[in-house]
Parts: C-alpha cells; structure tokens; sequence
C-alpha cells in the first residue's frame, strides 16, 4: 500500500529535510520500519532504546492517534496519510541567553 | 427592601463610554450586551508574556476581559522584539511585565491587570490560578507546561494551550469538562536536549501572532459560551505549507491525571519530571571534555593545529563563523568520514550544547582528541572578539 508519511519541522534535519515521504507498508509499523530504514538518523528521535516508540511522538493514521487504534500494528491503506506529531514547547521564547 | 435583583447590577454595567468602545461586539447577537458583561466578568491568567502573550494580551485587552492576569518574570531584550509585539525598542531592559502594564493599560483602561512577576513553580501555582476561571498557556518550555496542565485540572480550569516550533504551530483546549489534557496527548515530555527550543531552532516572527489570537478566539468564545471549542481536537498550523490540519484528540483512561486511576492527585517536581531542561540547559553538564574560548584563543594564537568543526546549519555560518569546518550534526553520523581522529578538533555551535552531542558522538565512535567549545560562539563573542555578532 502506497502511504505517505508527513514528516514534523523539528525532524526534518534527520530526514534529509523532507516534509514528506512516499513509502509502502501495510501496517504503521511497516511504514514507520521503512522510514528509519531509509534515513536511520531518525531512529533515536521515533524510538526508545527498548525498541518501542518514544511517549512524546504520536502516530496518526489520518486524524486518529493509534495508541487508540492498533498502535504500531494499525493496518494503512492506499492513500492515508501517517503523521508524526512530536511535543513542541515553544511560547514564550526566552531570551537567547 | 431587597427585591428580585435587576438584570444587570450595577457592578456589572457597561458604561457609555464602554458600549462606544464595544459598539463592534454589541452589535453582534453573538456577543450582544450579555456576551460583552460576561467578558468584563471574566477572569483569565496569561501565563508567559512572550511570543504568545503578546498577542493574547492585546486581543484579550482589547476585547475588554474584566481581569486580566499575568506572570512573567524576564526582561525585555531585542531579540524578543522580531516577534513580541506587545514590546517596543525603548523597553528593551524593562520587566516585561511593566512594559506589558503600560501597553495594556494604554490600549484599554477599564479592564484590571493583575501583575504576577514571579516563576510559576509547584509551590504558588495552585494559589495563583485558583482566582482566575480560565488560563492561557504561552510558557515556552515543557516543565511549566506540565505544571500549568496540572494545576488546571486540579482546580477545574480550562487551559488554552497552544505551542510553536520554527513554522509550526499546535493549539487545543485542555481541561475542559470530559475532556483531554495535556498529559493524555503527551504522557511525558522529550528527554532534554532531544527537542530543540525556540532558542535554538528558531521561530517565524508572526508564527506565535497567529497562534495567540487563535489562543485568544478560543478564550473568548469560553467565555461567552459561543461556539465549538477546540476541545478533543488538536489544531496543527503549518506557516510553510499555510496549512491548518486537525486531529483527534481524546481523553485517555490510562491518564495518570485525568483517566480512571488517577495516581498524580497533587503537583510534583516539574524540574525532575523533566529531566531538568530548564528553558536552556548549558551543554551537558561535564560530561564531554571542554575548551574555554580563551584556552582555544591562546592555543590558536601559539600556532597549534587545531581542527575546529562548525555543527551548526549553514544559515547559521552565513551569520557569524569561526572559519571552521561545517558538518550540521543532523549529518554528522553519515559524514564521519570527513574528519581525521589523529587531529586535535575543537567542535563548537551557538551555545555549546548541538556541540557537546557532537562530542559525545565522536567520542562513541573512537575519536580521543576532542573538545567542546564550552558556551559555543557566543562565549567567544563574550570573551574573545566582541566582533562577532550574537545571535
């Protein structure tokens, strides 16, 4: 199945600076393997040491979190769209100090 | 003899002067006179007077929000100026509180503003935001937002959150009755470190304008009880692509603060929690071996052959630069290659903290003679050539 993966900015420099990806898989995980196959820098960034996802970076597959899905093991079709969505702070910016 | 109190009591008026001010609201049946007495009784904390707040503070000012509440404790300086409209040059140096008084008061003088020039912290949390009935959320690092998330559920208080990186921007309520908070969304922040801050990565100037007034709009329709709020929905904004998309957001039963067992039924440690990153930690605390900016001064000026290794982003080189040589370290893995571990090198950045990664990843794959630029080029401005400017 041919899906696309929206890369997030604060992950862009570990993906050849990207916005998005064409890949083939048929589960997340499959997609998200494929991924950090093809741009291994973002691996750190998407999982923990323990080889499961980081809890700060949610995996949509259109507008649903698959923590509420099947995680990792949601089925993805033609056309859907995974997307990364990490934690960002940013507000009030502190001086640069 | 007391009677049926009147539609509108006295306390809770516009004046003639107010209804020519709101003329725009009253006229809308939306809004109306009631919508409008529910603004000027409306009770709402800032927390955070930067990027964010200075929108929110002008709009929610405006709009005419009875008490308005503010916690800040920072200093006005000019590189908050590219997008902290509430702030003019000639405050740079003032709290920005009193800088933030002043403008408010100016713009609309009938409204309250509570000055709060303190660090929100677990202990004045609970006191400070129990006066208010909503809370805005433009903190810029994820301790205070833990804190912040924490206390509003807490105290029962809907908690208008939005953030920004760079282009990107993330806004949704929190807080609101069945609905999610922050940490149903995020159980728990990045490592630090991991997740660059604005500091670092950056932020388009009118990124946290249109943030905050989306920010604003949410607050105020709370207030009148107009509309769908953006609750359950988590609302991303991309400036690049000037995109708006949505995804669904939903209160998670396993939430350790709002789901079906609940084990966080007080604040805790957000420092701790969060590994204690602060707004912008100083690079990793001894942990690589470092060279102060004068150390490398004197050791350059005596002719020893030093490789410095620029781990910045070629926009950044265009800024100021060491003459070193540039590998960003997003690619420093796959251009390893480049570098010679018999040479002594000298790895710097901004600040010293991309750098000590760097360090710390070369010295993972053998290098021996290594060094961190400890505060990176803006030490070296500081301490070595004030001609280099700062960023």
């Amino acid at each position: 199945m041919a899906v696309k993966v929206i890369i997030p900015t604060p992950l862009r420099p570990y993906a050849s600076k990207q916005e998005s990806v064409e890949l083939q898989a048929g589960t997340v995980g499959e997609a998200l393997r494929a991924l950090t196959a093809k741009f291994q820098e973002l691996r750190k960034h998407l999982y923990a040491e323990d080889g499961r996802l980081r809890s700060f970076v949610n995996v949509y597959v259109n507008d649903e979190d698959i923590r509420f899905l099947k995680r990792e093991e949601t089925a993805v079709r033609t056309g859907d769209i995974i997307s990364i969505i990490p934690s960002i702070a940013g507000g009030a910016a502190r001086s640069s100090r | 003899m007391a009677t049926k109190p009147s539609a509108t009591p006295a306390a809770a008026a516009l004046t003639k002067e107010e209804i020519l001010r709101y003329s725009r609201h009253l006229i809308m049946p939306e809004v109306g006179m009631e919508g409008q007495l529910k603004l000027k009784q409306a009770k709402v904390l800032l927390v955070g007077t930067g990027g964010l707040g200075a929108p929110l503070g002008l709009y929610l000012a405006a709009a005419g929000v009875g008490r308005l509440g503010l916690v800040d404790f920072d200093i006005v300086d000019f590189t908050n100026l590219q997008r902290q409209i509430l702030f003019s040059s000639s405050d740079v140096g003032r709290p920005k509180l009193a800088a933030a008084a002043d403008r408010l008061k100016g713009l609309n003088p009938e409204i309250r503003i509570d000055l709060h020039e303190t660090r929100l912290t677990s202990a004045n949390a609970l006191d400070l935001l129990r006066e208010y009935d909503i809370v805005v959320d433009g903190t810029d690092n994820f301790p205070t937002r833990y804190l912040v998330n924490d206390a509003c559920l807490l105290l029962g208080k809907p908690n208008v959150y939005g953030s920004i990186f760079r282009f990107d921007g993330q806004i949704t309520v929190f807080g609101y009755p069945g609905g999610p908070c922050y940490r149903c969304l995020y159980p728990e922040p990045p490592p630090p470190g991991l997740v660059p801050s604005c500091a670092e990565g950056g932020v388009l100037g009118v990124l946290p304008g249109i943030v905050g007034a989306i920010q604003a709009a949410e607050t105020i329709k709370l207030i009148l009880g107009a509309g769908d709020p953006l609750v359950g929905r988590l609302l991303l904004f991309d400036a690049l692509q000037m995109r708006f998309r949505e995804l669904k957001l939903r209160r998670n039963p396993e939430c350790p603060l709002c789901g079906d067992h609940r084990t966080i039924t007080a604040l805790i440690d957000y420092a701790q929690f969060c590994g204690v990153r602060g707004e912008e930690a100083p690079s990793s605390a001894g942990a690589v071996p470092e060279i102060t900016p004068r150390d490398l001064k004197t050791r350059l000026d005596r002719g020893d052959s030093l490789f410095i290794l620029d781990v910045r982003e070629p926009h950044e080189y265009q800024i100021c630069n060491l003459g070193g040589h540039l590998i960003p370290l997003g690619e420093l893995s796959r251009r390893v290659s480049e570098l010679d571990s018999s040479r002594e090198i000298v790895a710097h950045c901004r600040s010293g903290k991309r750098s000590a990664e760097a360090v710390e990843f070369l010295r993972g794959a053998g290098f021996r003679k290594i060094w961190n630029l400890k505060g990176g080029i803006l030490a070296w401005s500081d301490e070595v050539d004030p001609s280099v400017p700062k960023y």
